[in-house]
């Protein structure tokens, strides 16, 4: 892991946020600790993917408390950039570049050895890939190459929004160690998938209408009333 | 920070190259705005005044084109993101963007200027250089500072191919007078420059001016 947190990895206390007088979160409150994996489940328009942009930094929040691997956000952000790996629906990938450039460009911005680029490759399994544009790949590729993007860095926190959208399940299995349970990262995943959500999370919360409908481990959640969010 | 700088405008340059989306664009606006006025005027040749006034009104408006398309791989991939969650100074940010246009307009009026010439100058272009060359990359550095800056302000909004214009354009106007007062003695016949210094002067103040501000506020535009 690229650092070591003291403390609970999420720490979340009422929040909030706004899309003019729209309210796209409200209430939510959860404490992850480092390691573990919070399932965010809800319909469409819950609120999920806001959640992660807040968590990323990408978004303030407009009321409550916003703790991430012992930052403050949105006051220290720029302390917890670099420390975090995104992966949603866009692959932040420039498709006009090989997958060896995009990493090659990440490592840059991230300080990062050459070598790392290679170690990533590898990882997901694109080495005889890497030099074709991005354009030229297939939709599970592309997303492979964004898991070894987000985790170019290695990122004690990793936001994931349906990770394994895309993907077959060879190439879902060997993104396991990057993004899986046992990469050892803390974890928020986003995914409409409750069973295996929850078979692979330590807390869930639910959200309906940007509210917050539960939160509670996941061991203790029916699976039943996280589907009621899709009702 | 100028590591992170090189990599955004090796990425900038390389996306640009393979795409040709910005250069090619501003440089056939130019050249084609030059064979309209050509015909337009009804004339065989502009010096002085007039022949300025076209040779930069234009290159500010293929400017308009460059800076539209400035984050365009940004905004259209998703780029912006990767560069907000990366530890990277949002300086850096400013400078390859900068940096970027900077090059593209040094591209477009390595064509463009001499298609002026061909076109519509009357006097000899060649000999309103060295003094023209320093007028065009000072003016260009102003144009880089402020085109960089109403990029980012447009990235995010619905109607960016409206907004850049129309922010664009007044905020260079000090700059249009410079560089097309500056210039317009070195278009007339036989002519010396005129006042040369003083405008030289009034474009670095533009670029010190402008540089220091966009610095100042970049990091604030980029802002959720």
């Amino acid at each position: 892991m690229s650092d070591i947190t003291v403390g609970p990895a999420l720490d979340l206390n009422g929040l909030e946020r706004r899309y003019g007088e729209r309210v796209a979160l409200s209430g939510v409150t959860v404490r992850l600790e480092p390691g573990r994996t919070l399932a965010v489940f809800g319909a469409n328009g819950a609120g999920k993917t806001t959640l992660l942009r807040v968590l990323a930094g990408l978004l303030r929040p407009h009321a409550g408390t916003v703790r991430v691997l012992g930052c403050d956000l949105p006051g220290e952000t720029w302390k917890v950039r670099g420390r975090i790996g995104y992966l949603g629906h866009d692959p932040l990938l420039y498709r006009e570049l090989t997958g060896r450039e995009n990493l090659t460009y990440q490592s840059r911005l991230y300080d990062l050895e050459p070598e790392r680029v290679e170690e990533a490759l590898a990882a997901v399994g694109l080495e005889r890939r890497a030099n074709e544009p991005v354009r030229d790949l297939s939709k599970g590729m592309v997303q492979r190459l964004a898991a070894a993007r987000a985790t170019l860095h290695d990122p004690a926190l990793l936001l994931l929004d349906e990770p394994r959208a895309n993907l077959d399940p060879a190439a879902a299995e060997r993104l396991e160690p990057l993004i899986g349970r046992d990469s050892g990262r803390a974890r928020v995943l986003v995914t409409h998938d409750v069973d295996g959500g929850l078979a692979e999370a330590d807390l869930a919360v639910g959200l309906r209408g940007g509210r917050q409908a539960f939160a509670i481990a996941a061991a203790e959640l029916d699976g039943s009333r996280a589907r009621e969010l899709y009702a | 920070m100028i590591r992170a700088a090189s990599a955004i405008l090796r990425k900038d340059l390389t996306i640009e190259l393979r795409t040709k989306e910005s250069v090619p664009a501003m440089t056939l606006f130019s050249v084609t705005v030059y064979v309209l006025f050509h015909f337009g005027l009804d004339r065989d040749t502009l010096d002085g005044e007039l022949a300025s006034g076209v040779l930069w009104v234009t290159l500010l408006l293929a400017t308009v084109i460059g800076v539209s398309r400035l984050f365009a791989a940004e905004r259209e991939q998703g780029g912006i993101d990767a560069l907000l969650l990366a530890p990277v100074d949002r300086t850096a940010l400013f400078v390859a963007k900068a940096g970027a246009l900077f090059l593209y307009l040094v591209l477009l009026e390595v064509v463009a200027v001499p298609v002026f010439g061909l076109l519509l100058l009357g006097p000899d272009l060649f000999a309103a250089f060295p003094e023209l060359l320093a007028i065009l990359v000072l003016a260009d550095i102003g144009l880089a500072a402020v085109g960089a800056l109403v990029a980012a302000l447009a990235v995010e909004t619905r109607a960016r191919e409206l907004i850049v214009p129309l922010l664009l354009l007044p905020l260079v106007v000090p700059l249009l007078i410079g560089a097309a007062s500056a210039s317009e003695p070195l278009l007339r016949e036989g002519a010396e420059p005129e006042d040369l210094g003083r405008f030289l002067v009034l474009l670095g103040g533009y670029d010190l001016v402008f540089g220091l501000i966009a610095l100042a506020v970049f990091d604030f535009l980029l802002d959720d």
